[in-house]
């Protein structure tokens, strides 16, 4: 076997060794699913303070277990990860956007534009 | 230098050949232009949903003076949601088994695995009919208030993409029935997860930032 034939072999296994194993993607399914028991333990549960910064924690560790590991981009090209924080980031800024014009832009009676006064 | 009648161009022609099927392809990236252009729409999409939530979460307590009504948040069934979030949540799970399924060329396997995938979506598309069913016999609108109105926007626009999705496995699974798409083309089933899976990440900040935080 020539050197051009072994590069293409290995090329053509590092190809389908992205990713995990079945086993694992059902370990990562496992894991996602113990979150969301948790997020909704805080429905039944009183946490207090902690419920609100705990269940954006938990959404945001389950974004991106979905997106690293059941969209392949911790394995994938950096450039679709450009392409969909680009869109993400994007989307922050829509809501601090609107966030800051619900506070800002009132008529001069004080109410606020949303209660259509 | 080569002359130009000895370079093989049969690489550059138009169209998927045997060099495809194990190569890069010869764009600009190395990358295939289908799979960044479905990464490109799921970081527009990103937008749409951004600004859905935005709505919502800034509308989510006002009913406005001339209009009343409860508001969606009167009205969530939490045990009831979060299992048709669990359902969503497997789907991505059975739908990412379909795609090492194709890529071993377990045909068989990534068909029932597709169809699984479309079934859970389906649970999940029928939660929703049943939710806006019974807020709607409880008094909630499209157009009773203002919050009802984001809400069922927001939510309206994701369960399309669920039901779009739905489409779309069902009609990869009669190509895969085919013939027409074996495991040289395991990347078109991969772009179609792309996009289920884009649905679930849409649903796991609805279901927390919707229904979850007070």
């Amino acid at each position: 076997m020539n050197t051009a034939a072994v590069s293409e072999e290995e090329t053509h296994q590092e190809h389908h060794d992205h990713g995990l194993s079945d086993v694992g993607y059902i370990k990562v399914a496992l894991l996602l699913a113990v979150l969301t028991a948790v997020e909704v333990a805080t429905y039944f549960w009183d946490f207090g303070v902690l419920e609100v910064p705990s269940l954006l924690i938990l959404m945001v560790v389950k974004f991106q277990i979905v997106v690293s590991y059941f969209m392949h981009l911790k394995f994938d090209s950096k450039v679709f990860s450009y392409l969909f924080i680009t869109g993400v980031i994007l989307a922050m800024l829509v809501f601090a956007a609107m966030g800051t014009s619900m506070a800002f832009w009132q008529n001069p009676s004080g109410c606020d534009i949303s209660d259509f006064c | 230098m080569a002359d130009i009648d000895e370079i093989d161009t049969s690489n550059l022609a138009y169209g998927r050949t045997e060099w495809d099927d194990h190569h890069h392809l010869p764009t600009n990236t190395g990358l295939t232009n289908e799979k960044v252009t479905m990464w490109a729409f799921l970081g527009s999409d990103c937008l749409l949903f951004g600004a859905l939530i935005s709505t919502y979460l800034l509308l989510r307590n006002r009913v406005g003076p001339a209009t009343s009504g409860p508001t969606a948040a009167d009205l969530f069934d939490i045990p009831f949601t979060s299992v048709s979030s669990f359902v969503l949540l497997m789907s991505s799970l059975t739908m990412v088994l379909a795609v090492t399924s194709i890529q071993r060329a377990e045909m068989d396997r990534c068909k029932l695995w597709l169809l699984t995938t479309a079934a859970l979506g389906s649970i999940f598309i029928a939660g929703q009919v049943y939710e806006f069913t019974s807020f709607y016999r409880e008094g909630l609108g499209f157009t009773t208030n203002i919050s009802s109105s984001a809400f069922y926007t927001l939510t309206g626009f994701h369960g399309v993409h669920v039901s779009l999705g739905i489409v779309m496995l069902v009609t990869m699974w009669v190509l895969v029935s085919g013939g027409q798409i074996g495991p040289e083309r395991a990347e078109t089933i991969e772009i179609i997860g792309l996009y289920w899976h884009f649905v679930d990440i849409v649903w796991i900040v609805i279901f927390a930032v919707v229904y979850l935080i007070p």
